[in-house]
């Protein structure tokens, strides 16, 4: 499944480098256009829904959108750049974040099993212990409770831990952890303590992986109070994602997908640093509002060129940051379409679809033209067989109908 | 016959026999024979002062000053008096909650007076004692039992879970044992930093059947972090007796398994305490190595308020072991037998703890709750809008009705 895939979004600059303060909005006269706004050297890059806001008020439809965030249109988003920027797979996107971060800051360290010498299961973590030293990039023994809570310990004095979970379902073993310490100790502590850990690894239904190697973990962790969650699906969020994810003072849990590790991308070579707040607009539209994240972002484009050879419109939006939702971005989408599909990989019950309906529905009932439509995965533990786990995937043709009947 | 790697023969030829497997040579033996779960003879216990306070002959330990001694003794009355007195409002409907570490009070200050300021504590729940060596006022104290908005933890946590980070007192969660792979990663943090410091866990004998406590000693051996593991074997963990937690010799046994240098130590001996610690300290940082120190002792007092132990073990028993096994009187002999101490200073020291005790209730019950905001904030740095709009619903609430809400929070 490794697709050549020009990563795109709304490429918006913003003053402040401060991911969290969404008040800090670009001033109307900058243009989509431009990109650096330097700040320490860094840039921040946003997709910032107010930019539609902006278009509308100037009764201009989307050409100016068209012509940035288009996939098609060649050449890098980075548009104002003379860089060409470099080619990478995502999982090394994801490695490239890690390095600048740990090169950036002495306190970033990185453990879990098998990260060290043998570079992680998904190679995530290639030649750092031999550039960083054992100490930093920390091969554990096989105790996820105990390492993740070692994680907590060791953030609670001072470092920024990375901690990998070889695959997401093992980290339901860190579940007490993760719930009672990482998610609250900040808050019980009376903010005495806090706990600047990520933690990340590939989950998702794979290639007949089976059904414990194929659990969404990000149903089950939502709840948490005091995390943070968001799911990267290109080599650009990636590494943007995950440099983000380490800066931030909050845990937070960034979800992989193990089928999206040999996308290929080309990437900026400067410095960025994405919100982690924030959905991205991968194509936008006019009849319906197409939310979706991770793996199945690529059904929906596949079903999305479906679509429009039938003539929809449709508006796809990779939501990215599954705790919190960016309502400001989906409003705006469900405001401009009334209709809205999401489209995820987890389960009907109590998945990330179930409450972004319910926060939609809430928000933004007024908007809506029609009730919001969920494509999950089946309520089942993921089977062996090929064929029966492709069944329990949402496929594009599915999505293609669930969109003929929204729209009808 | 097997050949080791480089073709050399065994050396059976010369009686002794060793072959190479992953982790080393191991000698083999012909005949079958069982390794028994547990040996007759417990591993023995260190203790230097005997149950009247008298050095035991052929004792080492560190000779303590009488500054220190002193200190520490009268920490551990403090202590017992907390326990009382707090014990007693809980009773009285004043707090909700409270748990006493009665009977504990050697492990808890003696431990305390033997590390640095810079050593990392993650306590279990029963180490108010460690708190109050560090420095902690009784009005602190009595604040977090309050919840009252000058509790440094903003009255987010039940009472008798302290947390301090000026004295490096990590906050108490209420679930069991998962401190000690905190204080792993801590210590794996102090080793990164070269700091002269190490890491300090408590947890009981009910604590060291968790997952966490396994892996957690087995981290620290591995990664050789700088961290001990303080077990208070206080005999039950609720209405658990320890026949019923494991069938191992105590906990001192399975350090020994984890590779980690263990010494089972008299809890209710200050000095014993004192010293052992010391001994680990030194060893932990000098050497970057864990070390478990398990303290044999009594829980003399309920689990916690919520419990009345003498429904599941004999009342005498709990009576004898408060009385004849004392560990706060038993060094009170030894430093009454080195001049400095006397009855006189006891009795002030008794009534200046309770009047300064039952004062610092009054006023902790008579300060306000912490603000509606203080709900909402520390969940992360900034509040992401979700809490914003969440807090702005409930304030509106608050103010449309406010005679269905308490009067002494502030919105």
């Amino acid at each position: 499944m490794a697709t050549l895939f020009q990563g795109l979004g709304l490429v918006t600059p913003l003053s402040s480098s401060n991911s969290f303060e969404s008040n800090k909005l670009l001033h109307p006269s900058r243009t989509c256009r431009s990109i650096s706004e330097r700040k320490d050297g860094i840039f921040v890059v946003r997709s910032d829904a107010r930019v539609s806001q902006l278009l509308k008020r100037r009764a201009r439809t989307h050409d100016l959108l068209v012509t940035n965030a288009v996939a098609t249109q060649g050449g890098s988003f980075v548009a104002s750049t003379s860089k060409p920027g470099h080619e990478l797979l995502l999982f090394e996107a994801l490695r490239e974040g890690l390095e600048e971060e740990m090169e950036r800051d002495p306190c970033v360290c990185v453990m879990g099993e098998d990260v060290g010498h043998y570079g992680g299961s998904y190679k995530v973590t290639k030649d750092l212990a031999t550039k960083f030293g054992d100490l930093r990039v920390l091969d554990t023994p096989i105790a996820e409770n105990s390492f993740t809570g070692m994680g907590i310990g060791a953030a609670m004095t001072g470092l920024r831990p990375v901690v990998e979970g070889m695959n997401m379902g093992f980290l339901l073993l860190a579940f007490n952890q993760i719930s009672n310490n990482c998610g609250m100790l900040h808050y019980t502590s009376g903010g005495q303590f806090k706990i600047p850990i990520v933690i990340r690894g590939p989950g998702g239904v794979g290639r007949q992986l089976g059904a414990e190697h194929s659990q969404r973990l990000e149903s089950y962790f939502q709840s948490i109070p005091g995390i943070q969650m968001v799911a990267c699906s290109t080599p650009y969020n990636a590494k943007g994602l995950m440099k983000a994810a380490i800066r931030s003072e909050n845990p937070v849990i960034l979800f992989e997908h193990v089928l999206l590790y040999n996308l290929k991308e080309r990437i900026p070579d400067e410095e960025y640093v994405l919100s982690l707040e924030e959905a991205e607009m991968v194509r936008p539209g006019e009849h319906v509002t197409i939310l979706t994240y991770s793996r199945m972002r690529y059904h929906v484009m596949q079903a999305a060129k479906t679509l429009v050879n039938k003539g929809y419109d449709p508006e796809v939006i990779d939501i990215r940051s599954l705790k919190p939702f960016d309502l400001h971005t989906i409003g705006n989408s469900v405001k401009k379409t009334h209709r809205v599909l999401i489209v995820e990989e987890c389960m009907r019950t109590g998945g990330i679809g179930a409450s972004l309906t319910a926060a939609i529905t809430e928000n933004f009932h007024d908007y809506l033209d029609a009730p919001v439509v969920c494509l999950s995965s089946q309520d089942v533990p993921t089977p062996y067989a090929g064929t029966l786990e492709e069944w329990t995937v949402v496929q594009p043709p599915q999505i293609v109908t669930a969109v003929e009947q929204l729209c009808q | 016959m097997n050949l080791n790697r480089d073709g050399d023969t065994l050396m059976t030829l010369m009686g002794t026999t060793g072959i190479d497997f992953p982790g080393g040579t191991v000698d083999f033996i012909p005949e079958m024979k069982f390794i028994y779960g547990s040996d007759k003879e417990r591993i023995p216990c260190y203790r230097v002062l005997d149950d009247n306070g008298q050095p035991i002959a052929d004792h080492n330990f560190v000779q303590v000053s009488e500054e220190v001694a002193v200190k520490m003794y009268t920490d551990m009355v403090t202590l017992r008096s907390m326990d009382t007195i707090f014990y007693e409002a809980q009773r009285q409907g004043r707090i909700s909650f409270y748990v006493t570490a009665i009977g504990e009070e050697a492990i808890n200050v003696a431990s305390a007076a033997a590390l640095a300021m810079d050593d990392v504590v993650f306590p279990q729940y029963r180490e108010a004692g460690v708190l109050l060596w560090r420095g902690f006022t009784l009005q602190e104290f009595a604040n977090q039992l309050f919840s009252n908005k000058y509790d440094n933890g903003k009255g987010r946590q039940m009472p008798a879970h302290y947390g301090s980070n000026k004295h490096n007192y990590v906050t108490i969660a209420s679930t069991i044992a998962t401190q000690i792979s905190h204080a792993v990663g801590a210590a794996y943090s102090l080793k990164m930093d070269k700091k002269d410091a190490c890491a300090v866990t408590y947890f009981g004998d009910g604590g060291s059947s968790e997952g966490d406590f396994h892996a957690a000693l087995n981290f620290a051996a591995v990664m050789e972090a700088p961290v001990i593991f303080i077990c208070r074997n206080n005999g039950w963990a609720i209405s658990t007796p320890i026949s019923d937690q494991f069938r191992s010799d105590g906990v001192v046994v399975k350090g020994q398994a984890y590779g980690v240098r263990s010494i089972r130590v008299d809890g209710n001996d200050a000095l014993a305490i004192f010293s052992a610690v010391q001994a680990a300290r030194k060893m932990a940082v000098t050497e970057d190595r864990p070390i478990l120190i398990e303290a044999l002792t009594y829980r003399v007092g309920h689990h916690s308020t919520s419990d009345d132990s003498t429904k599941y073990r004999p009342a005498n028993e709990i009576e004898w072991w408060r009385v004849a096994r004392d560990p706060v009187a038993r060094f009170r002999k030894w430093i009454e037998n080195n001049g400095w101490w006397n009855d006189r200073a006891e009795s002030e020291l008794i009534n200046n703890l309770r009047q300064r005790l039952l004062h610092t209730i009054q006023v902790a019950e008579s300060v306000e709750k912490p603000p509606l905001a203080d709900a909402f904030s520390d969940v992360y740095d900034i509040p992401p809008s979700n809490l914003r709009e969440q807090e702005q619903w409930l304030k509106e609430i608050v103010k449309e009705q406010p005679q269905e809400y308490p009067a002494n929070i502030s919105v």
